[in-house]
């Protein structure tokens, strides 16, 4: 269970530019569950995933994952979570080039500094189970969308994490691309991974794997959703 | 411990591959970085080999010298000055010298002669250096002419050519009997160039000095010390012209090496973005730039060096031979010594090295704070 309590987020705060972008939320979600947050464009839904994913600071509020408050830990401790608790999904896949396939996945274990051969197994199991495997030395820049995109599901998974963050997943793919990306989060779900999707894809919120949507509008919380 | 060491082996993995992929902006560093040691190192090992190279030389050279001195310029000394300087308490041998400078027109330079004191030469029998036999093309058994001091001409024959490891200071050379050098000149019976004093105890040289030049008062008694000592102001004087004029090929590198790293392109604060959104802490991104400082840095230095021993010690250090030695027309072929000294290669770190991580620590610091959310808004 992960939850949001009177989570206030300003950006440039106290300057001419100060922006609210997410004005006192208050969220529950679910464990073992996919939960979308959907909504126009500059709606907080990005802020959202950021904040509870550890990336950014909450101006106020907290964040309780499972008992642990975490808004005010350091930030090591903070990058620790995100590393081993949170897998990232982004928009525009985020792939470093230049480098292979394999090695993007294995890049996120990289501080964990595990022995490579079991860190090497474990991302070919993933590439492997995300048809990737034979794609494994490709270069990044060499791949299609869609396998850009499961190349950055594995790499999510690396870690094996226990909550998938996705941020506009589908953006920059087709259709038949978005009903695979769909599948594979339908088999993230049955492995007991807690899914948030922040998406305004009406596919991706009108799937069937989805069991709540949650609705945003100028940083607040319009439709909460059913449990 | 091990997961310390297989996390920085990965870090450094990762920053290796990163700098390959960005090889054309890091190969052009590495260059200039490497160009700049290789000119900092040549010119500091060029300077050490030269005084060592000195050192060694002077090491059999007279304790004292006793010149005359007229209105403050070298003259000829009376020879009698010798059985004088003999009677001085320490003073255990003093023997005359005959040396000078033949400017020969044919090759428009300057020679040196010297009468050998220990190399037995018929009247019209020379040895001659390197230098002058590559010049002239005379070879062993050939004949030369010189223009004597009333306009004569005097011919000399080639007994032999100094060995070429001395070439430094032998390039120049001519070994020539006594009477070949007075008739040559024109030098007085009763006159030397100069005279040589042996001491018995190297701690009385400067008190038996002083007792000649109280003896002699128109004369000069020089040390061997302060030969060394004039030697290596010399040296270091030249060393330091260049290193003067290379302060500003330092100060331009430091200024390429805060622009690069201070202006990380866009793809390289995307990338710090990414590792930092999928995990990385900010050390650990700071490690990276640790890395590839170091990678930069110690691969240009020791490359510099390398390059520079081998352009000092092997290739003659032709690219300084003008600015450093001293010959106009004759240039020596040699090849130094070879030495390194802990001292100058330390001087050489901190004068490269540290100000390259000076310029690049705070770029990269700012570089590894970059918010890891930052990714979710591009």
């Amino acid at each position: 269970m992960i939850e949001l309590q009177h989570l206030r987020k300003v950006f440039n705060a106290g300057w001419p530019n100060e922006y609210v972008a997410i004005h006192d939320l208050n969220l529950e979600i679910a464990a073992h569950q996919v939960t979308v947050l959907t909504g126009p464009s500059g709606s907080g839904k990005t802020t959202v995933l950021s904040l509870l994913g550890c990336m950014a600071r909450p101006t106020a509020g907290r964040i309780m994952l499972g008992e642990r408050e975490i808004t005010s830990l350091p930030e090591r401790f903070l990058t620790q979570i995100r590393r081993t608790t949170f897998g990232f999904i982004f928009q525009q896949f985020n792939l470093i080039r230049g480098i292979t396939v394999l090695e993007n996945v294995m890049l996120p274990a990289y501080p964990l500094g595990e022995p490579l051969g079991g860190l090497k197994k474990r991302a070919l199991n993933l590439l492997d189970l995300l048809n990737l495997a034979s794609k494994a030395a490709a270069k990044v820049e060499w791949l299609s969308g869609g396998e850009a995109q499961r190349t950055a599901i594995a790499r999510a998974l690396v870690n094996n994490p226990g909550v998938i963050i996705a941020d506009e997943p589908t953006a920059h793919l087709d259709t038949g691309l978005s009903r695979e990306f769909l599948d594979i989060m339908r088999d993230f779900k049955g492995q007991g991974k807690t899914i948030l999707i922040a998406s305004h894809d009406p596919m991706v919120h009108d799937s069937e794997i989805v069991d709540r949507v949650v609705r945003m509008r100028d940083g607040r919380i319009i439709d909460a959703g059913v449990f | 411990m091990i997961k310390a060491i297989d996390k920085q082996r990965y870090i450094l993995d990762f920053t290796l591959s990163s700098l390959w992929r960005r090889k054309g902006k890091n190969l052009a560093l590495v260059l200039v970085y490497t160009l700049v040691v290789f000119i900092l190192g040549s010119v500091m090992f060029f300077t050490q080999a030269l005084k060592n190279e000195a050192a060694v030389v002077l090491r059999g050279s007279p304790e004292i010298i006793v010149q005359k001195i007229v209105a403050g310029r070298h003259d000829l000394i009376p020879v009698s000055y010798g059985s004088r300087i003999g009677k001085i308490r320490g003073v255990n041998a003093v023997k005359a010298r005959f040396w000078g400078y033949y400017y020969d027109p044919v090759a428009k330079a300057n020679y040196t002669l010297m009468v050998p004191e220990d190399l037995p030469l018929k009247d019209q029998e020379i040895v001659v250096g390197a230098g002058i036999s590559r010049v002239r093309r005379v070879f062993r058994g050939n004949s030369i002419v010189f223009r004597t001091y009333d306009g004569k001409p005097a011919t000399f024959f080639l007994k032999g050519i100094l060995s070429p490891e001395s070439e430094l200071l032998s390039s120049d050379l001519i070994l020539i009997s006594a009477p070949g050098f007075a008739s040559l000149f024109g030098i007085p019976p009763d006159r030397a160039t100069d005279l040589t004093v042996q001491v018995a105890n190297k701690k009385e040289i400067p008190t038996i000095a002083a007792k000649i030049v109280d003896a002699l008062p128109d004369t000069r008694a020089i040390t061997r010390e302060e030969i060394l000592r004039t030697y290596d102001a010399v040296f270091d004087w030249r060393g330091g012209i260049m290193i003067a004029i290379l302060a500003g090929a330092v100060l331009a590198f430091l200024i390429f090496a805060w622009d690069k790293a201070a202006g990380l392109s866009a793809e390289e604060k995307r990338e710090i973005g990414i590792l930092k959104a999928i995990g990385w802490e900010t050390a650990d991104v700071l490690q990276m730039k640790f890395w590839e400082g170091l990678v930069i840095s110690l691969s240009s230095f020791f490359l510099g060096i390398i390059l520079a021993y081998f352009h000092i010690f092997y290739a003659s250090a032709t690219l300084f031979e003008p600015v450093l030695k001293g010959w106009s027309v004759l240039y020596p072929h040699f090849n130094l010594t070879p030495f390194i000294s802990g001292y100058q290669i330390a001087i050489l770190f901190f004068i490269t090295v540290i100000p390259y991580t000076v310029a690049t620590i705070i770029p990269s610091w700012r570089a590894a704070t970059i918010d890891p959310d930052a990714v979710m808004r591009t």
